[in-house]
């Protein structure tokens, strides 16, 4: 049995890069340092694969060569008026580079998971910005620590331990150097271990910001209680704010998926900006999908905008509402769509669904999903961290080799290169 | 018949996640997703009891469900369900101009619904917390 080191975990923002996987005879055999997420994702990785490209005739799915796929893909794609891609990040900074020329060239629009996470986040900080820094600066400097509308111990599972309260910084050496205030709707396990648990009523988060806002700049609340939280509990936690040393607030999709959206994201940096004035204080939201923060940056580089690009103009516009993917399911626009490692027939309303069962859609995934179902053209794929490598960026924006733990099973190559099969197909087809 | 108004929280869980890298397709994934968290005061309310069938109903469909102890306490007229296939079918596609749906805070009426389980729909309720 041989073991690979530091190997960087594919499955949430943390991108954890200290795991060691054991690999017997090609295979992976076990996981240290992993979380339950991380090990149940290297131990079933095979399940449910896709081993050979297929393409949709007479209502069924049939195998198929590569080279008939990429050029049913690239017919599907070229010759739609309005196509659309989604997905992007569960998958190489790489893929996504070639994914963006490859919807410019057909005149379409391209679009990340974001949409449906932390999308409102990235436009709460379009209006004024946001002060962060890395996790590392926050293992090794802060001592009070908000999760708001997060529970990282279900969702991100390390990154109290790597990140945080738990972990061993340089200056904040034990927990009891760091102070936990968790703010939900339920008193999850996150909750458990904070030193301040604010339960607060379902979508009253813009009313609780605005409260804490109003204490922290020293003027009185008039009510007794906001969002279910008493006037007292309130001005102790803005005191604890103020009087922190590095503060730093984490913030989940509860804040993004409820009522108010962008503007909920719009108050917290009001709130952070305003303790700036007594203290350091930063701020983070809670990516999920592992590289969702480079399919954020890539879209960023290459077309001015982080997600819900459309090309249709010939250049790039971004409007979510009108631009991106949801809403223009929804409102029945595309004539066909391109999905990479991701299944939107699970994650979208119905009526998204709806539509997107009733266009052309050419999946490139390694898994059997939802969405596989629905698809006219299925390209299977290596999975990057675990059978080839390529670059993704932490929650922090900060870019990360993923390496190669074991081969792919044969015939399986890398989403770039089938993004670009397809890409050079539609050129070739167009006299390019 | 009893029913109760909620509101209806969608969100990631242990289960959820690994049930993901079970396989989608597979029936541990089904049985890990395909559930409510209730309070216990609000199953009272309404006469049923962990691992009886509700129906959710939103203003865009609704949906039946087996109902499990809560985990993580759930407060009085909130209903939890794990982010996934089944309840996307009753969740608002209203983006209000933003792309991203509302799947969060939705307004639900739930109400027993064990009348459904001759039809196999009791599959579900299953946690690996």
């Amino acid at each position: 049995m041989s073991e690979v080191r530091d190997v960087v975990c594919p499955f949430c923002g943390c991108l954890c890069d200290d795991l060691v996987i054991l690999v017997e005879e090609g295979k992976i055999a076990g996981v240290k340092n992993g979380c339950a997420l991380s090990i149940t994702k290297y131990l079933n990785y095979n399940r449910e694969r896709i081993s050979k490209p297929m393409v949709r005739k007479n209502g069924e799915l049939e195998e198929t060569s590569l080279e008939e796929a990429v050029n049913r893909a690239a017919e599907l794609l070229a010759n739609a008026d309005y196509p659309v891609s989604y997905g992007w990040s569960n998958t190489s900074c790489e893929a996504i580079a070639t994914g963006i020329e490859l919807m410019e060239e057909v005149g379409g629009v391209i679009d990340n998971t974001s949409v449906v996470c932390h999308g409102p986040s990235v436009l709460g900080v379009h209006e004024v910005g946001h002060p962060t820094c890395t996790l590392g600066e926050i293992k090794n400097r802060a001592d009070l620590i908000i999760y708001w509308a997060s529970n990282p111990l279900q969702s991100h599972p390390r990154h109290l331990s790597r990140y945080t309260v738990m972990a061993r910084g340089k200056f904040r050496k034990s927990r009891d150097e760091r102070t936990l205030i968790v703010v939900d709707v339920r008193k999850t396990y996150t909750a458990r271990v904070a030193d301040y648990f604010i339960q607060i009523q379902p979508g009253k988060d813009y009313e609780l910001l605005s409260a804490l806002r109003t204490a922290v700049r020293g003027e009185e609340l008039e009510q007794e209680e906001v969002a279910g939280v008493k006037r007292e509990h309130i001005e102790e936690v803005a005191d604890l704010l103020i009087s922190c040393e590095f503060g730093v607030l984490f913030w989940g999709v509860g804040l993004t998926m409820t009522g108010g959206k962008y503007r909920n994201i719009d108050l917290a940096i009001s709130l952070v900006r305003d303790l700036n004035a007594y203290t350091k204080f930063v701020m983070m939201p809670m990516r999920g999908h592992y590289n969702v923060v480079g399919a954020n940056a890539v879209f960023t580089w290459q077309t001015g905008y982080p997600y819900a690009v459309d090309f249709s103009h010939g250049y790039p516009r971004y409007n979510p509402g009108e631009t991106s993917v949801t809403d223009i399911l929804v409102r029945g626009e595309a004539d066909a769509a391109l999905i990479v490692a991701s299944d939107p027939a699970s994650n979208f309303p119905r009526k998204a669904v709806e539509h997107l069962s009733r266009i052309p859609v050419v999946l490139i995934d390694p898994r059997w999903t939802s969405t596989t179902d629905i698809a006219e053209v299925v390209i299977p794929t290596a999975m990057l961290g675990i059978e080839v490598e390529g670059t993704a960026y932490r929650m922090d924006g900060v870019p990360i080799h993923m390496k190669k733990v074991i081969n792919p099973p044969d015939g399986l190559k890398p989403d770039v290169e089938i993004l670009r099969m397809i890409l050079d197909r539609i050129r070739a087809m167009r006299g390019g | 018949m009893k029913r109760i108004k909620a509101v209806l929280i969608t969100g990631r869980s242990y289960s959820q996640g690994m049930g993901i890298e079970f396989g989608k397709l597979s029936q541990q994934y089904r049985r890990i997703m395909n559930y409510c968290e209730m309070n216990e005061e609000d199953m009272k309310e309404i006469g049923v009891t962990a691992g009886s069938l509700v129906k959710l109903k939103s203003r865009r469909g609704e949906l039946v469900l087996k109902t499990a102890r809560p985990l993580q306490e759930v407060p009085r007229g909130v209903v939890f369900v794990p982010y996934g296939p089944w309840i996307n079918k009753i969740i608002d596609e209203e983006t209000h101009s933003t792309g991203m749906p509302s799947l969060k805070g939705i307004e639900v009426e739930i109400e027993p619904a064990e009348e459904h389980r001759a039809e196999g729909r009791e599959e579900g309720g299953e946690r690996l917390e």
